[in-house]
């Protein structure tokens, strides 16, 4: 079974803010992380391998630095890493990140390949979903479980608005995943040790034989126009006197504008 | 394109690089450089308080636009019942028609009783509908497929759908299929009256800022839009339109639902959807403190949030959990009951109209977002709560 988990190194979203007078970001000294989403993803790969047996491959797109995402996967426990890197996948949207990360995958090899849900800077949750479709894959989004696994099919909890589906697929089969599903390990200290010796595996545009037009800004529909910040509530109202006061003073609030 | 930093104006005086959510503005000879991390997306355009960025069109920026016209929307269904937002979008779909001059159309998979006269009444001038058992039930390869290949051969130039499960799920695949643009989660939507492109605004970096996306060249534009943010149109009983029945011979699926669980709670677990959100966090207590946030969002017809503090507790299953890590949700009203409001949490429910915050720390950040605040006791001030809302309501 071989398993390729799709990792995305972001900035800590949480310190992420906009200064609202100058409506420019704010983000002295915020740490890059792993995605959250996507640890779950890599715990998932790990399990999967504990039973059914195989090879776990941690796959990013990013810049060089994105290197010290797959470093963190090694140290718990993924076999391989590969980071693809050039200079002309800047400016890609989840379509061009997508179709970058297919092309990898094709090169890698893959029965399962796990996303998490989805970033928490880009916030889409379109990359794995669209992967899955350039490869020719099923894909069931939204996975809080995974009752079974063999060879040639899989079984999953998908959650929905409403509760959950269960939800039967064939393999080969891409799957992105909530935090519902599992408890990310910790790096083991023989982990560390390996992801400080690991050999990382690059891969260009050129290895990838991937079509320059779709790659980057070019191969990208969408366009960021412009950033702003959020709207800030206006009439806030601290409800003051005793209990039995401020609750009068808010039903009354509420029923004014028809809330009940 | 590609950002530039002009050295000649540059002072090296830092703003950009602060302004720069991907870390790829670096100082260099004290003059600001751009780097290979730079991922266009234009956050330090105009910080400089000397222009010194800008940024430069190359010659592969210029396309060919697309054809297409018409604005379509998705009307989602699960059990015979169309979901809230599908309505939603013809509201916003009967809008941007109008302004585009256009015909607004909806498309509906599986079969609904009323359902394709429904889509009429509201709104829609046309219906493209699919009542084969196949696609009765949601799976993402025959949706995806079907809607592809309707919109290979109609061309609408603008497609939307509800930011749901279902919509987030299959929509992308068809963006893929089909080469274009897909902008998710959209909270606004408006034409550009110069170049008739959708002017789509949307929440990243968890909701801490707001961007606004451009598919300048290939059509159709997409876009998934979050429930409950766009009106409704008005429902009008003797609208007229034109149904078309669509088959689903190509509908291969490689996925099967075996069985749709779904939430039995006495109060609804569907926040997404839900008008008011009564939430606990740790200042709860525990589970006989949840026990009152139940009784009052009996009494208002309230779903059951949670911060992730009263979830690690185990007082309450993950499935309420709202925040960065759980559901992000936008209800009308939203009573945060003993949440401190960091910000993992307040990512996720921001956007709600009116934030009720009930705390015994006057110094909680949740008082911060507060449309109302009250500091107290949650034992004491609940109860309280409940009875006057049943008084006030009458029950
Ligand atoms: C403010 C802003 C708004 C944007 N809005 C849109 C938009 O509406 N539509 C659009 O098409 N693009 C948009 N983009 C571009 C988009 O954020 C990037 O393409 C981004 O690299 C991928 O999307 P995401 O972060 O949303 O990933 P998601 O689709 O949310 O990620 C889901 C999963 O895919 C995998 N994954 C994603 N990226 C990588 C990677 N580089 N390497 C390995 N695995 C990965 C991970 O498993 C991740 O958990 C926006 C960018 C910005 C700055």
């Amino acid at each position: 079974m071989k398993i390729v988990v799709c990792i995305k190194q972001v900035p800590d979203t949480a310190e992420v803010r906009i200064n609202p007078e100058t409506n420019t970001l704010v983000r002295d000294g915020v740490p890059s992380i792993i995605n959250p989403y996507d640890m779950h993803a890599l715990e998932a790969a790990l399990q999967i391998r504990e039973t059914a047996g195989g090879e776990v491959t941690a796959l990013t797109m990013g810049p060089p630095q994105a290197e010290a995402a797959l470093r963190e996967a090694i140290s718990m426990g993924v076999d391989k890493a590969v980071l693809v890197t050039d200079r002309l996948f800047a400016g890609s949207d989840t379509w061009a990140t997508a179709y970058t990360l297919c092309k990898a995958v094709e090169h890698i090899g893959a029965d399962i390949i796990l996303c998490g849900k989805q970033a928490i800077d880009g916030d889409t949750a379109q990359v794995g979903p669209e992967m899955a479709e350039f490869l020719d894959m099923p894909h069931v989004a939204y996975v809080r479980k995974i009752d079974e696994v063999t060879n040639n099919r899989i079984v999953v909890q998908r959650l929905m608005d409403d509760g959950y589906d269960v939800v039967e697929s064939a393999v080969p089969v891409l799957l992105t995943v909530v935090r519902e599903l599992n408890i990310p390990r910790m790096p083991s200290l023989k982990g560390k040790m390996a992801a400080k010796k690991a050999a990382i595996i690059r891969l260009t545009a050129a290895d990838l034989k991937a079509d320059e037009n779709s790659l980057g800004l070019k191969g990208s529909p969408t366009q960021v126009k412009n950033i702003f910040a959020p709207e800030a509530k206006t009439n806030r109202m601290m409800l003051s006197g005793t209990a039995e006061e401020s609750i009068d003073q808010l039903v009354k609030e509420l029923a004014a504008m028809k809330c009940l | 394109m590609f950002i530039k930093v002009n050295r000649e104006k540059c002072t090296g005086c830092s703003l950009c690089i602060s302004s720069c959510p991907y870390d790829a503005i670096v100082l260099h000879e004290e003059r600001a450089q751009i780097t290979p991390l730079c991922q266009l997306c234009r956050a330090c355009l105009g910080v400089c308080p000397e222009g010194a960025i800008s940024e430069v069109a190359e010659a592969s920026d210029q396309k060919e636009k697309g054809q297409g016209s018409g604005v379509w929307v998705f009307a989602e269904q699960r059990d015979g019942v169309i979901a809230g937002v599908s309505l939603e979008l013809l509201g916003a779909g009967r809008r941007l028609a109008g302004q585009l001059g256009t015909d607004l159309s909806a498309v509906l998979f599986g079969k609904v009783g009323p359902g394709p006269e429904e889509l009429i009444r509201w709104g829609a001038d046309r219906v493209y509908y699919c009542a084969d058992d196949s696609v009765a039930n949601f799976n993402d390869e025959p949706y995806a497929r079907l809607l592809a290949d309707l919109i290979t051969e109609h061309r609408p130039e603008i497609v939307l759908a509800g930011a749901t499960a279902i919509g987030r799920s299959f929509i992308p695949r068809i963006a893929a299929r089909l080469h274009t643009g897909l902008t998710a989660d959209c909270t606004s939507l408006e034409i550009d009256p110069e170049t008739r492109d959708l002017l789509q605004v949307r929440p990243a970096f968890g909701g801490n800022i707001m961007a606004t996306i451009l598919c300048p060249h290939t059509r159709p534009q997409m876009a998934t839009v979050r429930p409950r943010v766009m009106k409704p149109a008005e429902y009008a009983s003797d609208r007229k339109g034109e149904i078309i029945p669509v088959s689903a011979a190509q509908a291969v699926s490689r996925t099967r639902v075996v069985e749709t669980i779904r939430e039995v709670s006495e109060v609804a677990v569907n926040l997404a959807d839900a008008n008011i959100i009564v939430a606990g966090g740790r200042g709860v207590g525990g589970e006989k403190g949840f026990a009152l946030l139940f009784e009052l969002a009996d009494a208002l017809g309230a779903s059951i949030g949670a911060s992730r503090g009263a979830v690690d507790e185990g007082w309450i299953p993950y499935r309420h959990q709202v925040g960065q890590t759980g559901k992000t949700v936008g209800p009308k009203i939203y009573i945060a009951c003993g949440i401190s409001g960091a910000v993992q949490h307040v990512v996720g429910m921001q956007s709600s109209d009116i934030i009720i915050a009930i705390n015994k720390n006057p110094e909680a950040p949740i008082f911060n977002i507060a449309t109302y605040g009250i500091v107290g006791e949650i034992a004491e001030i609940i109860p309280l709560l409940t009875r006057k809302i049943r008084e006030a309501k009458g029950l």
